[in-house]
């Protein structure tokens, strides 16, 4: 055993951690609920941070209560799980595709959402608070379900899920462009600040259904990627190490789509978390492990988008930017700096 | 030079197609091509019988029928051949040099560097024709591309394929995160860019397009002699070195090549998707993996299905039309699909 790693045993388990990885997830562990905490401090109304602790378990002042458990937590959670379900499915379609510039973005799942939600703002006179969510989780359920029902063949493999994705993301930008050059200019920008991706406004209404959703994907997600370390050595040596490769394969794409399909209803395609959020999570923890990987970007990304959220209502306060431009104004030379610094970069990036 | 030396570059691994096959892709990519020419000048938004269209391009008179035929619809199917042709060779060679398959000429951040600038030309000074914004997309792209490259090429290890496509995808996110902010916060500027961001050559001047042409023509020159040096790239560089291959020379030619080809496009034609990325997997489920025929083919490909798509987009929605880059993928997307299914796709 190396000084770099111990072992956890209980009982007949034991577990061998790598000291750096430990180390990540306890700062991750900090991190996030002091960012949730700032995130429900901040705003046109701010609140000291300690009060905003004590109205967060249940001891504040009712005033200062309804701002941060009604406007401001459904807010703040909206980010923080929206974040996480694009960190573990972009996680997933890279180990699984073994390729660095792989997202959930590239295979057309938010674009069909995209499309579904933009066609509703735009062409439709529907409204209120579930019209635009329903509509772009539909859109992302049929073009989930065209993707695996187009690239099944005796299985699924990854290479041809992310090619039949490609022609289906582009049939989905063409039909959004198509919408985009049709609506009133009005509605043109309400559906344009919906595709770069914003949690502004979000309520419990919309973050209920997300919670109860992940309650249900990330544990499964976490298990089914279990076979992930074996999956990315190659079809061959998997299923020699007796992996059920077709199974879990189909399992985990099947999961990291419908953590896309959840998240982009609640929080419009925010771009580049689920392409980063891996990519940071790797650099973090500097292993090859796809099991903690899977984890550790998730927290990247619920990290990011909470941060970005707090960023956006802060830096032209009054006015708010969408959440999704400041991601990847934040991480991206964040990103750059480490693609300087790291000397070889493996298939997966 | 002992024959074991050229033989991984020059013959076709056993994988591949057979010669005869290839020449019959080929010759029907060919013909699909010629097929298209004829009908982008034939048909339009203006009915004109078949004999008249003839006459105007052998005997012109100074008739409607000439003026449209002469001064439209020839200039347009000559910017729509180039256009398609550039983007295809342009997505062959950058999927060579990242020895990527999901490569394509936006990865280096060029469509998004174009856009940015055009948003730019737009809400700063006040700019609203096609026209215009040319010189604004092309300084836009080649800024972008030199950023890329800076940026992937002076880590530690140099310029690795996969260090370039990653600064070229961060990049790009970040250059349309920067147009998106313009965006969000000026309407007019959205309402004229909504427009340019799908992708069209209706209404370019035909200046432009004989303007352009030289240089896409030597980009495309450029493109094809490229082949031999990137099937020793895709055996790896430590291979291609051992073969007396100039692995450096290569990818630096192919990368200018593809920048200047992609970047011309973006400029004249706006941010067309799709062709780029998914011409060359259908020339290569054509021909096999020797980028000797992946390039050629993935020009012609490219050509046709643009100008295919361009006169299917003047029929389909009379007398409105449907923008280029929207018929691209309509027409294109089931078709790749399609061969995606029967299992015609190799890796890179």
């Amino acid at each position: 055993m190396s000084a770099s790693a111990f072992v956890v045993r209980r009982g007949r388990a034991s577990l061998r951690v790598q000291r750096r990885t430990a180390s990540v997830f306890a700062l991750c562990l900090v991190a996030i609920p002091l960012a949730l905490v700032v995130s429900v401090a901040v705003g046109e109304f701010p609140v000291p941070l300690s009060e905003a602790f004590s109205a967060l378990v249940g001891r504040g002042d009712p005033g200062t209560s309804f701002v941060i458990h009604d406007l401001r937590l459904p807010r703040a959670l909206a980010a923080l799980l929206a974040g996480a379900a694009l960190g573990i499915s972009g996680a997933i379609f890279q180990e699984v595709t073994r390729n660095a510039l792989v997202s959930p973005d590239i295979v057309g799942v938010s674009g069909g959402a995209s499309a579904a939600a933009c066609a509703v703002i735009v062409l439709t006179p529907w409204d209120g608070p579930w019209a635009v969510p329903l509509g772009a989780l539909a859109g992302a359920l049929v073009s989930g379900a065209l993707l695996f029902g187009l690239s099944w063949r005796d299985g699924l493999t990854g290479y041809r899920v992310v090619l039949v994705g490609i022609g289906l993301s582009s049939l989905a930008l063409a039909l959004t462009s198509y919408v985009l050059t049709r609506g009133r200019v009005f509605e043109v920008g309400e559906a344009y600040v919906w595709l770069v991706g914003t949690v502004n406004g979000r309520g419990w209404d919309q973050v209920t259904p997300l919670a109860m959703s992940m309650v249900l994907l990330v544990p499964a997600s976490l298990l089914a990627g279990r076979q992930l370390d074996a999956l990315v050595l190659g079809d061959d040596i998997a299923r020699g190490l007796g992996a059920p490769v077709g199974r879990s394969r189909a399992g985990l794409l099947v999961l990291a789509t419908l953590l896309t399909a959840v998240a982009v209803a609640t929080a419009g395609p925010i771009g580049f978390v689920a392409f980063i959020a891996p990519h940071l999570a790797r650099r973090a923890l500097d292993s090859r492990s796809a099991t903690a990987l899977m984890p550790a970007s998730a927290a990247c990304g619920a990290l990011l988008v909470l941060v970005a959220d707090v960023v956006s209502r802060l830096i032209f306060a009054p006015t708010e930017m969408p959440v999704g431009l400041i991601t990847s104004i934040l991480a991206a030379p964040y990103f750059l700096v480490m693609l300087r610094r790291a000397a070889n970069l493996g298939a997966a990036g | 030079m002992p024959s074991t030396v050229t033989s991984p570059l020059s013959a076709a691994p056993s994988s591949a197609p057979s010669s005869a096959r290839r020449s019959i892709s080929t010759l029907a990519s060919l013909a699909v091509l010629c097929a298209t020419i004829v009908a982008s000048v034939a048909v339009g938004s203006k009915d004109l019988p078949l004999d008249e269209v003839w006459r105007a391009l052998a005997e012109p008179d100074g008739s409607d029928a000439t003026a449209i035929v002469r001064d439209l619809r020839v200039p347009r199917t000559l910017l729509g051949l180039l256009v398609g042709a550039a983007l295809g060779a342009a997505g062959a060679l950058m999927q060579g040099i990242t020895r990527n398959p999901l490569a394509e000429p936006g990865i280096l951040g060029i469509n998004a560097g174009a856009s940015l600038a055009v948003v730019i030309a737009i809400s700063v000074l006040g700019l609203g024709e096609p026209s215009a914004f040319v010189p604004f997309a092309l300084v836009g792209a080649g800024l972008t591309a030199l950023l890329v490259f800076a940026l992937g090429g002076s880590g530690r290890g140099g310029p690795t394929p996969i260090r370039l496509a990653l600064a070229g995808a961060v990049l790009m996110t970040l250059l349309i995160s920067l147009t998106s902010a313009i965006l969000v916060f000026s309407a007019r500027t959205l309402d004229e860019f909504r427009f340019w961001l799908v992708g069209s050559i209706a209404g370019r001047d035909a200046s432009i397009t004989y303007a352009v042409a030289p240089f896409l023509v030597a980009g495309l020159v450029a493109a094809v002699a490229c082949g031999r040096g990137l099937n020793a790239l895709a055996l790896g560089d430590d291979i291609a070195k051992g073969l007396g291959q100039r692995v450096v020379r290569t990818r630096v030619t192919a990368g200018l090549a593809s920048v200047v080809l992609s970047g011309i496009a973006v400029a004249v034609a706006g941010p067309v998707a799709f062709v780029g990325l998914a011409v060359p997997h259908i020339a290569r489920a054509l021909c096999g993996p020797d980028y000797r025929w992946i390039i050629p083919l993935s020009l012609v490909l490219g050509a046709a299905l643009l100008l295919g798509a361009d006169t299917f987009g003047r029929v389909v929605a009379r007398p409105a039309e449907l923008q280029v880059g929207i018929a691209t993928a309509l027409l294109g997307a089931p078709f790749f699909v399609w061969l995606v299914r029967r299992g015609q796709m190799g890796a890179v």
